[in-house]
């Protein structure tokens, strides 16, 4: 009963602190200041330290005032480092967060004897004591306290967004527009960074620094991969950020290590996903794209091989098909498969083992010489010289669009390329 | 501790030469590097190499079961660097810009150092412990093969930097020029990343992946408030770096609960915060003197203008009661008898009987600055369409600072362009100076 | 036409960047209804004079005034259209949103834009030529219709005095065109127009009041009384070497002042 219980709570401390991070990571990486995240989530360290040894309670209160204070002062610092003695941006960023970071782990360790907290923990957290830190009204327990701790933040943080979602969206695309509208820019940015604060300390001594950073900045920067709409890639940076706190306790239980490290593998894991899969952005995606276009350029190329032998042999020509295939200039096998896709669209026949052009094909290949000799002619008029022109064309041709080519007739008529040669009818 | 302190100092224990040695080592190269890291801005991708490390350490200890130095350090630099090409593979095939791409590395990959440490340390039998001490650093474990290693590597480090400076030089302040010379800036910049990240394999044991991005940085950032010149700065940033090192390690040395990075870190911190004050040119004091000995300077020369213009006025008067400059200024008379005294013993003027007139010097200096300020009215007003109400204005600011070239150039152009003759543009006999424009009078 | 009918009145003003000026005492009165043109060489402080008349740079001396007013009073009557490059385009947001953002001047800090908002944006979308595409995602349009996508933004401003940084820059032929003839569309309505401009081929045929600038006002007028070939060459000719020391001396004598 405790046992499952006990996950229970564990897991939904993670799916909290997750949630408030993915919501405020979107917008933190896409006003890309994840590296300031980072130096904030480093820098409320000594913050809490002090506020531990000044209250000597976990009390949430002060442990919230030192640490926003200790944001402020390094979002002030990163700035002044930065504006005025000109210490390029990330070296004011690495200059303030490393030197209290640092501060804060002397802190705990040098009073270790007065703090409830170590250097492990300020990293990974302890996420797992969660069940047994109750919140106690008189004699009843309310569950534990983190979990209402970080239900709070949440639910403040979605507040807050909801109320500002519009000033934060344009502060963020277009600060100089905001300002001009009468929208404070500086002050949603100060308003971003406290929250930002409240959800580090919040979520610090349950899952430690390094979740908070991974949390912040991976979600976020992964729903980019996969939506163009602001409101979806929030919604899906929540969701990529809970379901990793899900999934990585029971890795964490399975492969028995830290939970806060094991949520950040999972989370890293579905970023490496996306990495690969996503449908725009992903690397396979990219890679397909790229195959796509060099099969058409490769097709392009044969059709135009035939179109021009058939032009100096005033008939229908044939090749031989590995002719052809030679004819494409690109790799061997790519070739292959072109060819093989030029038969299944029709565009050849195959007549005694030779290929031809098909009517279809001809037509296709009409319009693909039409295009490059249209460009030719073009560039020509445009005062380059003949010899320099075929090899762009041959580039360019894949490229023109309808309209484009349109342009190009009006601008060129029927005339003849620089060669010479007639420019193919549209149509 | 005093005991520990003692030992130190006297260095009479092998064991703490070396670990004093290395720490000087780290310092060192971090501030070698460093200078050239954070000019290039590369100091936060240290950061992300130096977290990204931590999985290979882990995964060198499973599958050795070794935990000699440069087993680790071998796998902490393969991890380092693949993270820095996941990095820049980001970067340049997805829409994520390199600030989001830096902090995906550095946690995820950090991430599974932790998942990897906490799983060795829960699961190993007996000998586990020790890795986590890459997390926070630990100086004092530093033995001689240790020292070998770091040797080795620190060595390495220099004797690259010094082939290669002058092409480091120039990557980091004219890259297209670089290229223009036909190398490839690339490759330099691979091999300076090469050796950031080995400057950061020679620190991890002692300082830890958390913190030792901070001794490349920190040092370099110091040592640029003291120079502009690279070469000044590298060996500044280096002594910087040492020292920082030292110290810190005798510090943690006294409390060894205290792990050593972050109080190297502190060291440094300390310098830097030294060298934002104190530097003699770019230090917050430096400016402070500066500035307000410009505003000292400008307010004198006011106080010479206001006394000539009375005198162009007043032919006849040469000595005038504080009131009648302070009108002229539009001072308080406070502020003007503040002024007054400081001129005074500058002996640019005397004082009787509470009124103020114009020494020799104080005439000569006078004259300048009025003349600088009647050339830049006519300037303003001729060169552009301005209402002659508001030429006044940026004269008086700029009257201070016109160098003898440029009045020299101001005198050239309005003799040629409006037939003035600039030597008369001051009158101190007649009833005002007759060029004087009707704007104001 | 009395003082406080002018659209925009500058007097005195000076700006600096680092204590180095680079706009120095502009003293200029834009009538109602114009067609203006600001041009001047790279450096001439055309961008920084728009941007200090809507207060996006301090101003180390003088005022502006809009209808005899401050800007914070004034500033739901001006639309702003920012250099192109200014901002991210790989922001998720649609056109449409961007158009919207229009509309916040008029909504008010925490409330949403409303049925009405869009109806305003949408129109203003369809004046532009790009109805089609308001659901598409801001980085999947080409550099012309992500400017003609800011002019629509400013026309969903609703506003009476549009400033616009370089709005042909980098655009097609036709986008150019489509921009020059909304913008004279405008001017017929009655609204004050100041455009940032480059090309100086066309400035007679697209500006009927043209302000010179090189660090200060060289001319500003009528463009067929003031675009003469004597004030281009006070504007381009590079003589204010006095000028730019005296920056320069400025600049560095502050140097760390701050």
């Amino acid at each position: 009963m405790i046992e499952i219980s006990g996950s229970f709570w564990i897991v939904l401390t993670g799916v909290l602190a997750t949630a408030s991070c993915g919501l405020l990571g979107t917008f933190l990486v896409l006003r890309k200041m994840s590296l300031l995240g980072d130096a904030l989530s480093h820098a409320v360290l000594p913050g809490i330290a002090i506020a531990f040894l000044l209250s000597g309670s976990r009390a949430i209160v002060p442990m919230f005032l030192g640490a926003t204070l200790f944001g402020l002062v390094t979002t002030l610092l990163v700035e002044a480092f930065h504006k005025k003695w000109q210490v390029q941006e990330d070296a004011s960023i690495g200059v303030v967060f490393t030197a209290l970071f640092a501060l804060g782990v002397v802190l705990i360790t040098a009073f270790a004897g007065q703090v409830d907290l170590d250097q492990e923990c300020v990293l990974y957290g302890e996420i797992a004591y969660t069940p047994w830190d109750l919140l106690l009204w008189g004699e009843y327990s309310l569950g534990p306290r983190p979990v209402w701790i970080l239900g709070g933040v949440l639910a403040v943080n979605l507040l807050l967004v909801t109320l500002f979602y519009k000033e934060l969206k344009i502060a963020s695309f277009d600060p100089a527009m905001a300002v001009s509208v009468g929208i404070n820019a500086t002050l949603i940015h100060y308003l971003l960074m406290a929250m930002v604060s409240l959800t580090t300390v919040a979520s610090f001594e349950s899952v430690g620094a390094i979740l908070v950073v991974a949390m912040l900045i991976v979600p976020g920067a992964t729903a980019y991969l996969w939506s163009d709409r602001l409101e979806v890639v929030i919604g899906l940076a929540m969701f990529f950020g809970m379901s990793s706190a899900v999934v990585g306790y029971y890795l964490a239980s399975y492969w028995d290590s830290s939970i806060a490290g094991a949520m950040v593998v999972v989370v890293g894991g579905i970023f490496l996903f996306s990495l690969l899969f996503s449908p725009n952005q992903g690397v396979l995606s990219r890679l397909w794209q790229r195959l796509q276009l060099s099969l058409q350029v490769a097709q392009d190329h044969m059709l135009l091989a035939l179109v021009r032998r058939d032009e100096e042999v005033e008939e229908r020509a044939r090749l031989r098909p590995d002719e052809l295939v030679g004819s494409a200039a690109v790799l061997g096998i790519l070739a292959q498969m072109a060819f093989r896709r030029l038969r299944w669209r029709r565009l050849l026949q195959q007549v005694d083992g030779m290929v031809e052009l098909s009517a279809a094909g001809e037509q296709v290949a009409l319009g693909l010489l039409r295009k490059h000799r249209l460009w030719e002619t073009y560039m020509n008029r445009l005062g380059l010289p003949e010899d320099h022109v075929h090899a762009p064309a041959d580039v360019i041709e894949h490229f023109i669009s309808a309209e484009l080519e349109a342009e190009l007739g009006a601008e060129v008529g029927d005339e003849r390329d620089p060669q010479g040669k007639q420019i193919p009818p549209s149509g | 501790m005093l005991e520990n302190a003692l030992r130190f100092m006297t260095l009479a224990d092998a064991n703490v030469r070396f670990v004093l040695l290395g720490s000087l080592l780290i310092g060192a190269t971090g501030g070698l590097l460093g200078s050239f890291a954070v000019l290039r801005r590369r100091s936060l991708v240290g950061d992300a190499l130096a977290h990204a490390a931590l999985p290979g350490v882990a995964l060198a200890y499973l599958w050795t079961g070794s935990k000699a130095l440069p087993v680790l350090l071998a796998g902490a630099t393969v991890s380092g660097v693949l993270g820095v090409l996941l990095m820049q593979f980001i970067i340049n095939f997805t829409r994520i810009k390199a600030d989001a791409a830096i902090g995906i590395v550095l946690s995820v990959f950090f991430g599974i150092g932790i998942v990897l440490l906490t799983h060795i340390q829960r699961t190993g039998s007996g000998n586990q412990s020790g890795l986590d001490k890459f997390l926070f650093g630990q100086a004092a474990s530093l033995v001689e093969d240790d020292l070998k290693v770091m040797s080795v590597l620190a060595g390495l480090i220099i004797l690259v930097l010094v082939l290669f400076f002058k092409e480091f030089k120039a990557l980091i302040f004219d890259p297209s020029f670089l290229q223009s010379l036909g190398y490839s800036t690339r490759w330099i910049d691979v091999l300076l990343m090469g050796l950031i990240a080995l400057t950061v394999m020679v620190g991890l044991q002692a300082v830890g992946v958390v913190l030792i991005a901070a001794m490349l940085i920190t040092p370099a950032v110091a040592a640029r408030f003291w120079t502009e010149q690279l070469n000044k700065m590298v060996l500044l940033a280096a002594a910087f770096g040492g020292a920082s090192g030292i110290v810190g390690t005798f510090i943690s040395s006294l409390a060894p609960r205290i792990p050593t990075g972050p109080v190297m870190v502190l060291v440094a911190t300390f310098f830097f915060v030294v060298s934002a004050l104190l530097a003699p040119k770019r230090g917050v004091l430096a400016r402070g003197l500066r500035r307000q000995h410009n505003a000292r300077r400008e307010a004198q020369q006011h106080f010479l203008r206001a006394c000539i213009e009375l005198q162009e006025k007043l032919a006849q008067q040469r000595a005038w009661a504080i009131e009648e400059l302070a009108i002229e200024m539009g001072h308080s008379p406070d502020k003007v008898k503040r002024i007054g005294r400081q001129l005074e013993k500058a002996g640019l003027v005397l004082r009787q009987d509470g009124r103020f007139s114009l020494t020799e010097a104080g005439l000569e200096e006078g004259l300048f600055v009025v003349k600088s300020h009647r050339l830049w009215e006519h300037y303003l007003y001729y060169r552009t369409i301005l209402d002659a109400d508001h030429v006044d204005r940026p004269a008086d600011e700029v009257e201070h600072l016109l160098t003898p070239e440029i009045i020299v150039r101001l005198e050239e152009i309005l003799a040629r362009e409006r037939g003035i003759d600039t030597e008369q543009i001051i009158n101190l006999h007649g009833t005002g100076s007759q060029y004087r424009r009707g704007g104001r009078e | 036409m009395s003082q406080n009918t002018h659209p925009i009145q500058i007097h005195d003003m000076t700006i600096a960047y680092h204590k180095k000026p680079v706009l120095w005492d502009v003293d200029l009165d834009v009538p109602e209804g114009q067609l203006v043109g600001i041009i001047g060489p790279n450096g001439a402080g055309k961008s920084t004079m728009i941007k200090a008349i809507m207060d996006l740079v301090p101003k180390a001396s003088g005022w502006v005034k809009i209808y005899g007013k401050d800007y914070g009073e004034m500033r739901k009557i001006i639309g702003y259209v920012p250099q192109r490059e200014s901002v991210d385009w790989d922001f998720q947001i649609s056109a449409l949103d961007v158009v919207l953002m229009g509309r916040y001047g008029h909504i008010g800090w925490m409330r949403r834009p409303g049925k009405e908002d869009r109806c305003i944006a949408r129109e203003s979308l369809d004046k532009v030529g790009m109805g089609d595409f308001a659901e598409r995602q801001i980085s999947q349009l080409s550099g012309g219709q992500q400017q003609r996508v800011f002019l629509a933004r400013a026309l969903a401003q609703d506003a009476r005095i549009y400033m616009m940084d370089e709005p042909f820059a980098g655009v097609d032929a036709a986008t150019e065109r489509a921009i020059i003839d909304i913008l004279v569309t405008l001017r017929e309505q009655g609204k004050t127009i100041l455009v940032v401009h480059h090309d100086l081929q066309t400035v007679t045929e697209y500006f009927n009041w043209v302000i010179m600038l090189n660090m200060r006002v060289v001319a500003s007028g009528l463009t067929r009384e003031v675009f003469t070939d004597e004030n281009l060459q006070k504007t381009y000719g590079g003589r204010l070497t006095v000028l730019s020391q005296a920056a320069q001396a400025m600049a560095e004598q502050r140097r760390g002042d701050r």
